[in-house]
């Protein structure tokens, strides 16, 4: 099979069409995946044995299956699950499925971030008479998010190249573009191709972005330690 | 009047005025385990308004656990800890006494201010974010009066010149000074201090123990001391506290405890105490 650029340069535009939907559902996703992390982590606090039981056994269920089958299960089986009996189109399945896959993924990165403060910070707060929504809101989380910054951002680009699987019940985004140009022209090559560009084009980047970030929070920590020294020095 | 009864119960000092006054916190019977570990065995022990006292004892006897569970942030396994008029641990409802919620502590705990050993500063805001955090979020003062009182509080620990700087920018006698000021500026009417000189450097003792020296000068703030510096508490101390393997072994006056006892595991402790520190 050869190359032909004439193949590429049509099948370019038509498949691009399909970017904004990817976009979108790569940001709806991951809004779902941060915002529910949070629920995750929230419920799995809460002191009573039988909760946190439960709440553990639903997350490591929803990590231990496979996304594609969630997605499937979402889009295909829950309206015929009877009383749930609701269907959603294929891209908020997508949203939902993607999401609460991943949530459960953030949910744990969340986790390490609050377990990282130290409990004199809890303790200091106490003894402040802080309520409890003031020690979570002013002293623990303030300190436990912006670490998790970086491993955030590395799950955005996870979940955008995630994304493709939601193609497999019909929401076009470029891949189901590439596969439908694909099949009209009995030609995938140059179609997948473009594909494969679009993800490398933008992931790429992005990759490096998050990079830069890390290093940037890490020289951050650095620089105060290197005035700490300096101080000792002088005085 | 009850008062005078329990007055008659604690140890008389012929000392200040302060005795006669009613106490502001009263352990009664207190026990505190760990698991299988009971780690306190019965403390009995007032505090007056204003009092300075000293804890003082081995490492593991329990100093930090009694100061802890007056902080609310260890509970009693049995008996009662009273602050001024009210139950800490427990509040009585329909005449049964029930485990208090976190309502109730934050209004008995108010009253009460701790220094750790460690510091625990808030390390993602400044010095004079420390302190302001506190008037600002807990008593809803305005930012402005918060703002005045915290630096001049600072400016009283000598860290007049440090308001924009982080906690991990000074030193550990710094840090130490900033935790104070930032427990003071809640205006607590007792403060717990809990070894807050054993993490620091030698040479930066003095400096901290300069601000709790100029602090003890407040009369009407209780001062409780965990401490392992007997010549500063003899110095401060109104009555000093020796507690051995979760009981109080001895209290009196720092001259009757450190000077007149004659209970020989104070004696040895004082004795391998000071053979330690080579005085
Ligand atoms: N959270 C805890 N869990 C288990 N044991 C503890 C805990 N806190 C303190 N202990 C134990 O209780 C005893 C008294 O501790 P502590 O009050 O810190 O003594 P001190 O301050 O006099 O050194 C020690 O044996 C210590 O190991
Ligand atoms: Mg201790």
């Amino acid at each position: 099979m050869n190359w032909k650029w004439d193949m590429f340069f049509d099948a370019f535009p038509f498949v691009l069409q399909g970017l904004g939907i990817t976009v979108a559902l790569t940001i709806a996703c991951y809004i779902f995946a941060v915002v529910f992390g949070f629920v995750w982590t929230f419920l799995k606090r809460i002191p009573i044995k039988s909760v946190h039981w439960l709440v553990s056994w639903v997350m490591e269920f929803i990590r231990s299956t496979p996304p594609l089958v969630q997605l499937f299960f979402i889009y295909y089986a829950l309206p015929m699950v009877p009383v749930i009996e609701i269907s959603l189109n294929a891209f908020l399945s997508a949203v939902l499925g993607l999401g609460l896959h991943y949530s459960t993924y953030i949910a744990e990165v969340y986790r390490s971030g609050i377990e990282s403060i130290p409990k004199g910070q809890w303790e200091a707060s106490t003894a402040l008479n802080f309520t409890r929504r003031q020690k979570w809101t002013k002293i623990i989380l303030p300190q436990a998010i912006p670490p998790t910054i970086p491993m955030l951002g590395n799950y955005f680009i996870i979940m955008f190249k995630e994304v493709p699987l939601a193609s497999t019940i019909g929401v076009t985004g470029i891949l189901h573009m590439a596969n439908t140009y694909g099949s009209h022209h009995f030609r995938y090559l140059e179609a997948l191709t473009i594909v494969a560009i679009i993800f490398l084009v933008l992931s790429y980047p992005a990759a490096i972005l998050v990079r830069k970030l890390e290093e940037k929070m890490n020289r951050r920590f650095d620089k105060n330690e290197l005035l700490e020294e300096n101080k000792g020095a002088v005085s | 009047m009850s008062v005078t009864k329990e007055v008659s119960k604690i140890k008389q000092t012929p000392q200040s005025d302060k005795i006669k006054q009613k106490p502001i916190v009263m352990y009664e019977d207190v026990h505190k385990s760990f698991g299988d570990v009971e780690v306190l065995k019965g403390i009995n022990l007032q505090i007056k308004p204003g009092e300075k006292l000293a804890l003082i004892g081995p490492s593991g006897s329990g100093k930090t656990t009694i100061i802890r569970m007056l902080m609310t942030l260890e509970e009693p396994t049995e008996g009662n800890i009273i602050v001024g008029d009210n139950n800490l641990w427990k509040v009585k409802k329909d005449g049964e006494f029930k485990r208090a919620n976190e309502k109730h502590l934050r209004k008995v705990r108010g009253e009460i201010g701790m220094v750790f050993q460690h510091f625990n500063l808030f390390p993602h805001m400044t010095i004079l974010q420390n302190c302001m955090t506190g008037p600002v979020q807990v008593k809803k003062e305005s930012k402005a009066s918060a703002r005045e009182r915290s630096i001049q509080m600072l400016e009283k620990v000598g860290l007049g010149d440090k308001l924009d700087n982080y906690p991990n920018q000074l030193s550990g006698g710094q840090k130490q000074r900033v935790a104070m000021a930032r427990a003071l500026v809640m205006r607590p009417r007792i403060m717990l201090f809990d070894e807050v000189t054993s993490a620091l450097d030698p040479e930066l003792v003095g400096e901290v123990l300069e601000v709790i020296r100029d602090i003890a000068q407040d009369g009407e703030m209780a001062m409780v001391l965990v401490t392992h510096e007997m010549d500063f508490a003899q110095e401060i101390a109104d009555r000093i506290v020796f507690l051995e393997d979760g009981v109080i072994a001895e209290e009196g006056t720092p001259t009757e405890v450190l000077e007149q006892s004659t209970n020989e595991r104070l004696q040895s402790f004082l004795h391998r105490f000071r053979s330690s520190n080579g005085n």
